[in-house]
Formats: structure tokens, sequence, C-alpha cells
């Protein structure tokens, strides 16, 4: 597929309309879609309208922007004004939201085409996007498997070739491991480095939005728009981020890897061999690659599961009938609210609700929430301590290659154990890449993820691009 | 709820009762069969966070965000309101411009 | 009340401040506006939104915590989680563990000393009204939100339980409402809901020092319920002591028309409130600096103000005078008063005339010239004019916002008497009542009045009086 830079490219010099590419994608999404299952909503006319814009703009000499007649799905969380915004849960279905989020106005004002909105797990808590109240979505690489999650929609969106980038959001690993599944590249940024405004908010100090796309300088190019401070969002970071796509490309000489075997060992064979291999190309292209160890990580899985149920359970609170979305009539308000999230919520999301509420319960507080926030500082030190020795971690994403639909649903743990490699840098608030990197046993491709200190997307952007650049090839990758 | 105090370090004393008093909390309905599976689940979760609660970390403050930011403010000055009409049209319920609810059986907490 | 009994009681002073804008969020923050004009996703608790602080509401909280001689300290803010109708996100943003201002005191009109616990920040809510039945909550069919109000910034006061009578709760909301106003922080109106007071009542046997079980008593709307509420609470919970009964720890409903305080159907279980820290906000640590400038900036507190006309009045000031000097500086006339001393008026014929003429001329008497006062209380201390006299010229002095006294007494043919003309008038006073005169001489004080009364008739109320009465000791020798 073309690539995204290259697409703004054409269509600002008027080589292509962007009505064009708008049309070409939404004809894929309508020939293809049906089986997978990526889009909840196709927003055809809205497409249609901003693509006419976009050539109008070209038409007249004005330059529409970086990303211009770029076609991008979105993740169904994030608010798109008059859209419907879904968070895959019926006690959202239909619901419009009146304000758009910041990253959908970047993305406006950078003459990207919003294609439509994506399936995910439902309130973004899942690993397989099995937990959509609107059906699964299949992995296009093999459609009876995952596409992990919770950005399973906007993941298979772009490995489909339906939209050459889409948005995402990353909470344990929502971005990353759903692109490490369906082969293709998912980036969580440095929290506070992209505005969480209008992201429906799952666990509000680990959310945060990144891109997908097929190749990593696309998904520098998007970051880079979608990065900066926004007076909106208090936990947004005040500095002016560094451009990352202008040194996508610097290689990675005298750049210190640090192979993290807590991040390797615990996988199966197969994506671990991978991982090696993409050491080995790193060394060959001139970095230095060493193996470090990082024990603390392994509490990570444990404190996640327990500081992002507590932040979910008072997110999803407002969730009650009273303003917006679903209402389950009761003869008081009470029992009105519980109606309404007992038929509107699935079984996950009523899961974690109920682990965040004991978590967060008088007398357990400091057993449970406050001592996760503790491992917390533990596992931010302990990549400070191992960024004093290297410059970015190296490892895998997901523990296995895409798993078969309903292998994991009705094992809670079997499935948050997808997560083991990519919750730690939520937990620190660090960037962190999934690129593909050949394929396991199956056929079916894995992901490698590349580590960066907080604030260091622009390095771990040159290690990905290197290591895609270096990418087993033909063999179904 | 059972009593935390009568909680070893690491050991989880999850019931029966406490899962359908945190649903009451969070507003949610269980069927019986739904108590017991998500006892069972929840117990499995919470064994699983009992090496974090067993280690001793009381020499770490706990972190509530990844950043160090502080002091965030903005000005003391009017913003544009949503249209009144564009948000009624998603209420479930509506009488006299306001959200209408069923009624409402006791003070505020 | 059993003089056995003492009544222990803290007070919980809710205050809106007076900015522009709501404390999360840019919508107004304005009383008696159309339902559902002043919303927006913040306010709202809409899906996706972002609370961000407003820099004025700390100024004032700040100021509020300065009038109160806290400590004003880095703090935190957190979420107290429950479901309501009026809550937006189910959820209040308020300050737990760490709030802005602790450890204070307020010193009452007669010198008391009350001590503050705190004084943090918080959001109030929306609106309710309830349909139907009788309006009252219990027998309502439905009920209507408006969140004009939800997100409005509030000072939470809360004293300790220092208070031990009726009068002191009375005296400390007043004083609470003084430093509202006097600082700028808030408008302090009880019956626009701008400040709403809450009672902490329990009872302990008189020389006792463990504290009694406390209900909380709500919805007292005046100074006046404050006090009922108290009484009939604490008369209350004698009785039930006093039959052998214990006292539920509850919350009370103040019933204005009844004249009681009744218990609020309360839930099985207490509230569980799962306070963490609010992960969508950052700390609030002010600096030094701002500090400095905000105490700078405050000004003089009702209590410093009446201390200053006290020691003006050269210190222990009677009965009488307390009270003028608090009428005085609740009318914001201490200026006026204290300016005029300054001019060489006598301190207290400047608080006289200050606490009744110009108090009772409401607005206008605040516009009154400080010049023309204290030429004024020169005059009738100086016997050019009489009381009476004195008043008068004061009216019209205020009706046309000053001007010279000495040109409006003559105006109004209010000469001062000569000593000549007083003395013809007493020879005649004193030629008509010989008898009297006799009695009077003879040492029969109670005369005096009559004398006086006789000499002000015949002169139409020019003599002046204290003249008068030493003209007469005079010549009785």
């Amino acid at each position: 597929m073309t690539s995204a830079l290259a697409l703004a490219a054409e269509v600002r010099s008027g080589g292509r309309s962007a009505r064009q590419v708008v049309e070409e994608a939404l004809a894929a999404v309508a020939e293809g879609d049906g089986e997978l299952n990526a889009f909840l909503t196709v927003l055809g006319d809205e497409a249609r309208e901003q693509a006419d814009a976009v050539d109008a703009m070209v038409a007249a000499g004005r330059d529409p922007g970086p990303l211009a007649g770029v076609p991008v799905a979105l993740k169904d969380n994030l608010c798109t004004r008059g859209a419907p915004t879904t968070c895959g849960s019926k006690i959202l279905e239909g619901w419009r939201p009146p304000y758009d989020a910041t990253v959908v106005q970047s993305l406006r004002a950078a003459g990207a085409i919003a294609l439509g909105k994506t399936n995910m797990d439902e309130f973004a808590m899942g690993s397989s996007t099995e937990n959509s109240a609107f059906g699964p979505t299949r992995n296009p690489r093999d459609t009876g498997k995952v596409p992990g999650g919770s950005s399973g929609g906007s993941a298979a969106a772009v490995a489909a070739g339906f939209a050459p980038l889409a948005l995402g959001s990353d909470t344990g690993g929502s971005i990353r491991q759903p692109a490490a599944l369906c082969g293709v590249v998912g980036m969580k940024p440095t929290y506070g480095r992209v505005s969480r405004y209008g992201l429906v908010a799952f666990a509000s100090s680990l959310d945060q939005i990144g891109p997908f796309a097929a190749q990593v300088e696309d998904a520098a190019l998007l970051y880079d728009i979608l990065a900066g401070h926004d007076p909106l969002d208090s936990t947004s970071l005040p500095s002016v981020p560094e451009p990352t796509v202008s040194s996508v490309h610097d290689g990675v000489e005298g750049v210190r890897i640090g192979l993290c075997r807590d991040l390797i060992d615990g996988c199966a064979p197969d994506v671990a061999a991978r991982v090696h291999q993409a050491a080995d190309a790193l060394a060959g292209a001139g970095a230095k690659v060493e193996e470090i160890s990082v024990p603390e990580f392994a509490y990570g899985l444990s404190a996640y599961y327990l500081i992002a149920p507590a932040e979910a359970s008072s997110n999803l609170a407002r969730y009650d009938g009273v303003r917006y979305g679903l209402r389950v009539d009761g003869e008081d308000a009470e029992v009105m609210n519980t109606a309404t999230r007992t038929a509107g919520f699935g079984a996950e999301v009523k899961r974690r609700v109920m682990l965040g509420t004991y978590a967060l319960s008088a007398g357990y507080y400091d057993a449970y929430y406050a001592q996760a926030q503790r491992v917390r500082t533990l596992v931010m030190r302990a990549f400070d301590r191992a960024y004093e020795s290297v410059d970015v971690l190296l490892g895998a994403t997901a523990p296995t290659t895409a798993f078969d639909l309903g292998a994991k649903v009705d094992d809670p743990m079997a499935m948050y154990m997808n997560d083991v490699c990519t919750i730690p840098s939520n937990l620190s608030g660090h960037p962190a890449v999934s690129v593909p990197f050949g394929t396991g046993n199956d056929g079916l491709p894995v992901g490698v993820q590349v580590l960066a200190p907080a604030l260091g997307e622009a390095i771990m952007f040159r290690v990905a691009q290197v290591v895609e650049s270096r990418a087993p090839q033909g063999e179904g990758s | 709820m059972s009593d935390p105090a009568d909680a070893a370090p690491g050991r989880v004393t999850l019931s029966r009762d406490d899962v359908i008093h945190v649903a009451r909390l969070a507003r949610l309905e269980l069927r019986d069969d739904e108590v017991e599976l998500f006892t069972a689940q929840l117990r499995t979760v919470l064994d699983h966070a009992a090496d974090v609660a067993a280690l001793d970390l009381t020499h770490l403050e706990p972190s509530s965000h990844p950043i160090a930011l502080e002091n965030v403010l903005r000005p003391d000055e009017p913003q544009p309101s949503l249209d009144r009409d564009e948000v009624l049209a998603q209420a479930p319920a509506v009488e006299d411009h306001q959200f209408r609810v069923p009624r409402i059986g006791g003070e505020a907490p | 009340m059993s003089t056995d009994w003492e009544m222990v009681i803290g007070l919980e002073v809710h205050c809106e401040l007076q900015t522009a804008t709501k404390l999360f969020c840019g919508c107004r923050n304005a009383f008696g506006d159309e339902p559902n004009v002043n919303i927006c996703p913040v306010c709202l608790g809409l899906p996706g939104s972002l609370p961000v602080l407003n820099e004025h509401a700390v100024e004032l909280a700040m100021r509020i915590g300065a009038a109160l001689h806290c400590e004003i300290r880095p703090s935190e803010f957190a979420r107290k989680n429950y479901f309501y109708p009026d809550q937006a996100k189910d959820y209040q943003i308020s300050q737990y563990d760490r709030p802005l201002n602790v450890g204070g005191w307020l010193e009452l009109p007669d010198g008391f000393r009350v001590g503050v616990t705190r004084a943090h920040m918080e959001e109030d809510t929306g609106k309710l009204t309830h349909v139907g039945g009788s309006g009252r909550i219990n027998a309502a069919l439905h009920a209507l939100v408006d969140y004009n109000r939800s997100g409005v910034p509030l000072v939470e006061i809360v004293s300790e339980p220092d208070i031990r009578t009726v009068g002191q709760a009375r005296a400390y909301a007043d004083e609470v409402r003084g430093i509202l106003v006097a600082s700028g922080a808030s408008d302090g109106r009880m019956e626009e809901g701008s400040m709403r007071v809450d009672a902490n009542v329990s009872v302990r046997p008189a020389g006792t020092d463990a504290f009694g079980t406390r209900c909380e008593i709500k919805n007292l709307n005046s100074l006046r319920s404050l006090g009922r509420a108290i009484e009939y609470e604490a008369a209350r919970q004698i009785a039930v002591l006093e039959a052998g009964g214990v006292i539920q720890q509850e919350t009370r409903h103040w019933d204005e028309a009844a004249g009681r305080t009744e218990s609020m159907r309360s839930k099985e279980e207490a509230n569980d409130y799962r306070y963490f820290p609010e992960p969508d906000l950052v700390p609030l640590a002010p600096d030094a600096a701002w500090q400095a400038r905000v105490r700078a900036a405050l000004g003089l507190m009702p209590a410093e103000r009446r201390a200053g006309l006290a020691a003006a009045l050269g210190g222990a000031p009677s009965d009488a005078e307390t009270d003028q000097i608090r009428a005085v500086v609740d009318l914001g006339l201490d200026g006026l008063v204290t300016a005029a001393a300054e001019a060489g008026a006598p301190p207290a014929l400047a608080l006289a005339r200050a606490a009744n003429e110009v108090a009772a001329q409401g607005d206008a008497g605040t516009r009154l010239d400080v010049g023309s006062f204290a030429a004024l209380l020169a005059m009738e201390s100086g016997g050019r004019l009489s009381a009476t006299q004195s008043k008068t010229v004061l009216s019209a002095l205020i009706e046309r916002g000053g001007g010279d006294p000495a040109v409006v007494a003559k105006e109004m043919g209010f000469e001062a008497l000569g000593a000549d003309t007083l003395s013809a008038v007493l020879d005649e006073v004193i030629a008509a009542h010989p008898d009297e005169w006799a009695r009077f001489v003879g040492g029969d004080d109670k005369l005096m009045g009559m004398f006086t009364g006789e000499v002000m008739k015949a002169t139409k109320g020019k003599a002046n009086g204290k003249e008068v009465a030493a003209e007469l000791r005079r010549r009785r020798g």
C-alpha cells in the first residue's frame, strides 16, 4: 500500500484527488469489511465532504496540510462530533458527542480524512476485541484469529489496507499488541505527549492515544502531528515535542540497545527467536546490543490489574442513564442506574469495575491500590536505572502470535497475560512501539517492541526504522 | 464486607458477600450464577495480585502520575458553552430544558 | 437545656467563589440563568472530558485560607465517588488527604476563638427540582436536573468542634460571611445558596472530655434556622440519652416549617467514597511569592477592623459601643469613623453618629464625604450645634453627598446660641419655676431634666444640652 507520506504528497501536488483516494478507500471497506468487522461506523458522506474541501484548497493553491487526503480510521473511543462514538458498548450505542477530540481536530487541520470509527473491546478493556458489544473483529491475516485488542479494529483496518493510518489508544498495550498480532506498526507515546481530551477514559493515568501505520515512517509522521501541548488536558506536557519523522532514517550507529530478557523469556519460543533475530539485525546495523535484566517488570501485571480497574471503576460511573446513552427505566433513580448499567455493560467491564471498586474500598485501599502505585514507582525507578546504561530496550510485544477467536474468552487471567510485555511502559509513562518482524511458526505476524525513555520518541523511531528495514521478507510478513 | 484486619499480607479474603457488596456500590445487579462466576474470577486475579500485596515497599512513595507536573492552571475567562438543544437531543428524557430522572430515593450522601 | 449537658458543635461552611467561570471549565459561573445554558463537556461530565483548574479560584481559596490564619500547603485533588443525579460524573472532584488550607482559627466578636481544621477546594453539583407529590424529596414522582451550577468553585471551611452555644454558632457563621465578603472571595448569601452551613451537633455531660455521637444537620438556609436547628437537635439528643437510648450517627434534615430535624432515609451501608488522587489533575503548590501576594493584598478582616475601632476609642468599649462597632464594620462604615477620628473628631461621637444616623441612610450613607463628617462632628462637640441640630444637618449632608456643615447649619437657621441668649433664657425659665428652682438648689437633681427640657423648648432645640446642664449647676452653686 502507498505510504501515507507519499499519498499526501500526491494529493498536495494535485497528482491525485483526495476524493478519488477516499472513494477507493470506501470501496475497499465496503468490499472487505463485511467479513472482518473492523469498522462500526463508516463516515462515507463526511469523508467525501472533507476530501472535497481538501481538493478545493489544492485547487486554490493553498496547502491542505501534511496528511492531505489521507484516510485515517479512528478507534471508537475517540469523540467525533455528530458521529457515533460507542466505545464498543451498548451503553453508548447511538451516542453522538457534541464535540471533537483534540486529536480529531489535529487530523482535520492536517488535511486527513476520517474514514470511520473502528471496533474495540468495550471501553478498551481487553486484548482481543472479543469484548465488543458489536461482535469481534477478525484478523485480516487469518480470519479465524483475533486481531488483538483493545484497538483491534484500527489494527485490522491498516493491516487490511483499508486506510494507511489509524488511531488507537493504549492503556496496557492496546495499540502495540494488536499491531503485533496484525503485522502493522503501532506506537504508544510518552504519557502526556498527546492530548487525551476527547478520548473516552478507561484508566486516566495510563491511557494514551497513538498511531497505527503500515510502516514506521508513517507512524512517525502521524505521531508528530498529534504530539503537543493541549490546554484542555491538565496532564498534557508543556514542552514542544521534538519532530521524529525528519530523523527516522538516521540509523543506529553507536546506539546502545538493551535486549531485555524479562520481555522475552516468558514468550513463546518462535516469538523469542524473532526478537533475538531483530537484535542481531540491529547489531549488524552498528548498534551496541547487550543483554539486560529488569526483574521489576514482573510485578507490572499485578499492579496494572489493580490501578487500571480502580481508575476505570470511577471513570465509568458516569454511565448511569441520566444524561446520555442507554437508559433502562426503574421506579427510582438508583434502580434506573442499576438496571441501565447491568444491561449496558458486558461481562469484562463489570468484572473490572467490581475489581476496581474493591481495590479502592475502605480497608483495602492501602493493601491494593496504594501498594500498586508503589509498585509503579518501583517500575519507574527500574526503568531509570536501565536507561543509565542503554538508550533503548528491545523485547517482544506479545507473548504469542494471534490466537483463535474464542480461545481465551472464558479465562480472564489468560487473557490478561497478553499484556505482560506492554504494561511496564504504561506504568512508567514511557514511549514504546511495536514493529512487525517476521512470523511465528504458524505464519502469523510477530511484533518486536522498542522501548525508549520519556520523550525518547525520536530515537525509538530510529531504532524501529532499522528493525523494519531488516525484517525478514517473503515469509508472509 | 469481610474485615480487612483479618487479612494477612497477600492473603485473599474475597467472599461472595464482598462481590455482592461491591456490585451494589457500583450499581450493578448480578444473577446468582454471575456472583459465583465473578467471585471465582476475581479471586484468581487477586491471587495474582498477592505477590504485589506482599512486597515490602514502605520505602517508596505511591506514584499517581507518571509525570511530574504541578500548578497547571487556566485563566478565569469565559469560553463558549455547548448548544443546549444539541446536548438535550442526546438525553434519555427531557422536561423544561432539564434532564428528567425517576424520583430520587434519598438525599445526596 | 439541662445544665448537666454541654453541646459540642462544629460547622461546615460551603462558599461559592465569585469567579467569572467554573472551577474546571470556562462555562460562566452565574446564578439565575435559564437551565442548562452554562454547560460544556467538562461540567456535564461527557465521556472524554477533562478538568483544568481555574487560577482565580485558587487565588480566592488562598484568600480565604489567609483570612482564617491557615497554613497554605502543597495540595492535591481527589475523587469522592458516589452516585447521584446532580453529580455529573458520579464523582466529585474535591480535596481529601492534602487540602490547600489547614490549621487556622477565627475570632468571634466577643474574643472567643474557633479553630478551623481545613478549608479546601471542590466543585459544586447541579441543581435538582423534585416534581410531583408535595415537591419534597420523599414524595416526589420524578426529578429534573439543571447543570448550570455543576462545577461552580466551592471552598469548604471545616471548623474544629469548639463551639458550645447557639450564640457562638451564629456568630461564627456571621463572621465567616464577613471575611468572605471582605476578602472578595464570595458574596456569602445564605438565602441565595452562595454560602451553605451544615452543623455537626453532639452533646456530652458538662465537664467531661469524650465526644458524644454527632449528627450532621443539613438544609439550614439562614442564621436563624442555624440557631433553631442546633437548639432542637441538642434537646433531641439529650432527651434520647436521658431516656437511656443511644444516638445514631446520621445526617438529619432541618424542617423549617415543622421546626425539627428529621432522619434522612439512609442506606444500609455507610458511605464508602473510595477517595483516590484525581489522575486528571496535577498537584497544586502555590509558591511563596504567590502566597505573599495574597496575604499582602488581603486587607483588614472584620475582626481587625473592629479591634481598630475599639483601639481608637481607647480600648474597653461599652456594650453599646461594641454593638455600634459591629454595626459600623458590617456596613463598611469603619473607614469613615477612623478617618473622622484622625481628623480630630471625638471617636465615640463619630462612632455613634455613624452607627445610627449614617447607617440609617443605607447606600447613600456610605458615600458621605469624610471631611464634611469630621467638620460637623467638630461643630457638635464644640457646642456650636446641639445633638438634634447636628443630626438634621447630617441628614442633609448625606442627601447632598457632602458640603460644608457650617453653611448648611446657617441655611437651616441653626445658629449656635450665644452665651448671653442662653443666660437670658435661663433667667426666664428659673423665674417661671421658683418652687422647682428652690428644690433643685436644695439638691433635687431629678429636676435637672425638667429645667433642661424647658430651656430646649424655649430655644427650639438650639441650646446645647451639655452647656445648659453646666450652667444650671454653676448657678446652683
